[in-house]
């Protein structure tokens, strides 16, 4: 069996399949207002906002290690800066995405502080942050308390066009995020990350700068999570502190990352598509759609911590969009250590007996 | 302005008090339960309930509530919370979150957005106040919250070092695989530790009740103003946490005086500074609390 050499897979056929099927989807929903109707438009661009949260969190916690239950704090901030930038003059649509770059240099300073803390601190410091922050904006004239303001200088655009245009910024952010994500988890800092996440200790012994390289994914989180935050404000224009900053969108990114699988590439995107169908079919029930949505994580991080998509790729061997190497052996030494092996044990062991 | 300092005094009693629950399970089971404040409000509608249907003071309601807290505690480590520990540092944090957003929504849909109080069924104990010189009036309500925290807190600190059971928790929580080697039931001194952890959190939420107004979804700012005062405490003994408390008490009082809503503010802000000085000494902070009874005792 020694002399059997493994074999080091990354692409297979099946994902330069997925890869080429990708595109042509995102190709596809592309050219897809145009057959859609104005409200299929509308919740479309809303799934697109949702995987942007769950592919962020995700990169965070799955990828990272870091759960944080204080994410809101950028979607708010996405928001908030959008609407003061509009304010002073910029462009609606170019300040929806000069606010997020705002909020991901605002990140850095807090990174400075939240990264020394570990596990459970970090997530609840993080909440403390959003807290903080959320008390802040609300101190700012512009917005009034929790009265809130509005994104009106979007007014100018007429109804289909404001649409269809949020519809394509937000399909062109999700995949460029996605695909700085996907980029950045297959080179060297993706290595990285993985090291990291799995023992800290050993991967900074080793040469790995833990750091930075956390630091590096908090701020691109809080990027992403800034534009989501900018592009959820377009489409419902007004713009409440208490919406933006209420702790239900990390729950939601904690729901959709732990079903579709936290630290898989395709997991989050699957838990997103999920979480979509599930407000859809059950958001009108209200109080007992988040009962629901709670004891789903609560049942999914006791039994299934790899949610759908990592249970499943383990049984089935499935990978998608890979993002790391895979040392396998080939088929026939398979067959040997694992079909031929074990009855030659059993028999050996019927014999003692 | 004296008068202000002493009423955040008193106020940080009750901060050490919610704390109490939370730091205790960091330091024994290195869980940071983020339903924490969501139990204890749901201990403050168990009262509620007592009080309003079956007329039951909220002070006897205790002698029903707190066990029922205990047997929460005893479960939530034994279905949940060993269950996940066992994945890693991560999945307690979602398991528990999880189990908030359940415990707040139920709650919501039980009792709806209505705030209550316990206030109304506890006489006039609500408003009673002493008169202290300097024409001072300190709620006796206040008080007695202290009081309990105080001796709670230094209730803990003796169940930790001298009885056998305190020392099979610290014992435990120091190295499992080494206590379990000396005869020490692991599983058993943690699912304690987490009742004991329960029954503080029960205590709070009753406090809670009588001293303000709470409703569904009041335990998420009880969660942050507990780990505020865990934080602030920092290394040290559980009395660090009574520190805590008051610091964070102290400094809201304080943002209130600067800015209408400065109060929660001043909290925040206090903490992020404690957080500050702490990081750059490189203390031990929540990790380090009721370690320093560990260390003279061995």
């Amino acid at each position: 069996m020694s002399a059997v050499a493994p074999l080091i897979e990354r692409g297979t056929a099946t994902s330069r399949i997925a890869a080429i099927a990708a595109a042509l989807i995102i190709a596809l929903l592309a050219i897809a207002p145009q057959f859609l109707s104005a409200g299929a438009v509308d919740r479309i661009t809303a799934l697109f906002i949702y995987v942007i949260l769950a592919a962020m969190w995700n990169a965070l916690a799955g990828f990272g290690g870091l759960v944080s239950v204080g994410q809101q704090v950028f979607f708010g901030l996405g928001a908030y800066f959008s609407i003061r930038l509009a304010n002073a003059g910029l462009n609606p649509f170019v300040a929806l995405f000069v606010s997020a770059i705002v909020v991901g240099a605002a990140s850095w300073p807090i990174s400075l502080f939240m990264l020394r803390l570990k596990n459970g601190e970090f997530a609840i410091g993080m909440w403390v942050i959003a807290a903080l922050t959320h008390l802040l904006v609300n101190l700012d004239r512009l917005v009034q308390g929790e009265t809130g303001t509005s994104l009106i200088s979007l007014n100018v655009y007429d109804a289909s066009t404001r649409r269809v245009t949020i519809y394509w910024l937000a399909l062109a952010s999700m995949t460029a995020l996605l695909a700085v994500l996907f980029g950045l988890l297959r080179g060297s800092t993706g290595a990285a990350i993985r090291a990291i996440r799995d023992n800290e200790d050993a991967a900074a012994s080793i040469g790995v700068r833990v750091t930075g390289t956390k630091r590096l994914l908090f701020v691109l989180a809080a990027f992403g999570i800034g534009i989501a935050g900018a592009l959820w404000l377009a489409t419902s224009i007004t713009f409440q502190p208490k919406t933006y900053f209420n702790v239900q969108w990390t729950a939601y990114m904690i729901f959709m990352v732990l079903v579709g699988g936290i630290g898989t590439f395709e997991g989050a995107i699957l838990g997103a598509l999920l979480f979509f169908l599930i407000e859809t079919w059950f958001g009108s029930a209200g109080v007992w759609y988040l009962i629901g949505l709670g004891a789903t994580a609560l049942v999914f991080s006791l039994l299934l911590p790899r949610g759908l998509w990592g249970t499943l790729e383990e049984r089935f061997g499935w990978r998608l969009l890979p993002v790391g190497y895979r040392v396998r052996l080939p088929i026939n030494a398979t067959d040997t250590t694992g079909e031929i092996a074990s009855p030659v044990q059993t028999t050996t062991s019927r014999e003692k007996a | 302005m004296s008068n202000q300092i002493i009423q955040g005094i008193l106020l940080g009693g009750y901060y050490a008090l919610i704390a109490c629950g939370l730091s205790f399970m960091f330091s024994v089971m290195r869980i940071i339960n983020l339903a924490h404040g969501s139990l204890a409000v749901l201990s403050a509608f168990a009262l509620w309930l007592l009080a309003s249907r079956f007329h039951i003071s909220p002070f006897l309601g205790l002698l029903i509530v707190l066990p029922l807290m205990a047997a929460i505690g005893w479960a939530l480590q034994r279905f949940l919370l060993e269950r996940s520990a066992r994945g890693g540092a991560l999945l307690p944090i979602l398991t528990t979150f999880g189990l908030a957003i359940v415990i707040d929504n139920l709650l919501f849909e039980q009792f709806g957005a209505d705030t209550r109080s316990l206030a109304p069924f506890i006489g006039s104990l609500s408003y009673d106040s002493w008169e202290w010189p300097g024409n001072i009036y300190v709620g006796k309500l206040a008080v007695i919250i202290f009081m309990t925290a105080v001796v709670l807190l230094g209730g803990l600190q003796l169940f930790l070092t001298h009885t056998g059971l305190g020392r099979s928790i610290r014992a435990t929580s120091a190295d499992p695989d080494t206590a379990g080697l000396v005869g020490v039931d692991a599983r058993r001194a943690m699912a304690v530790a987490a009742a004991i952890a329960m029954v503080t959190v029960g205590l709070a939420g009753a406090f809670l009740g009588m001293r303000a107004t709470f409703d569904p979804y009041a335990g998420a700012p009880q969660l942050l103003f507990a780990f505020e005062a865990a934080v602030i405490g920092g290394a040290g003994s559980l009395w660090g946490t009574l520190i805590g408390g008051i610091v964070l008490a102290l400094a809201q009082t304080l943002g209130a005086q600067v800015h209408p809503q400065g109060f929660l503010i001043g909290g925040h802000v206090a903490f992020l500074i404690a957080l500050f000085i702490r990081l750059s000494a490189s203390g031990l902070g929540l990790r380090g609390l009721l370690r320093l009874p560990a260390r003279k005792a061995s």
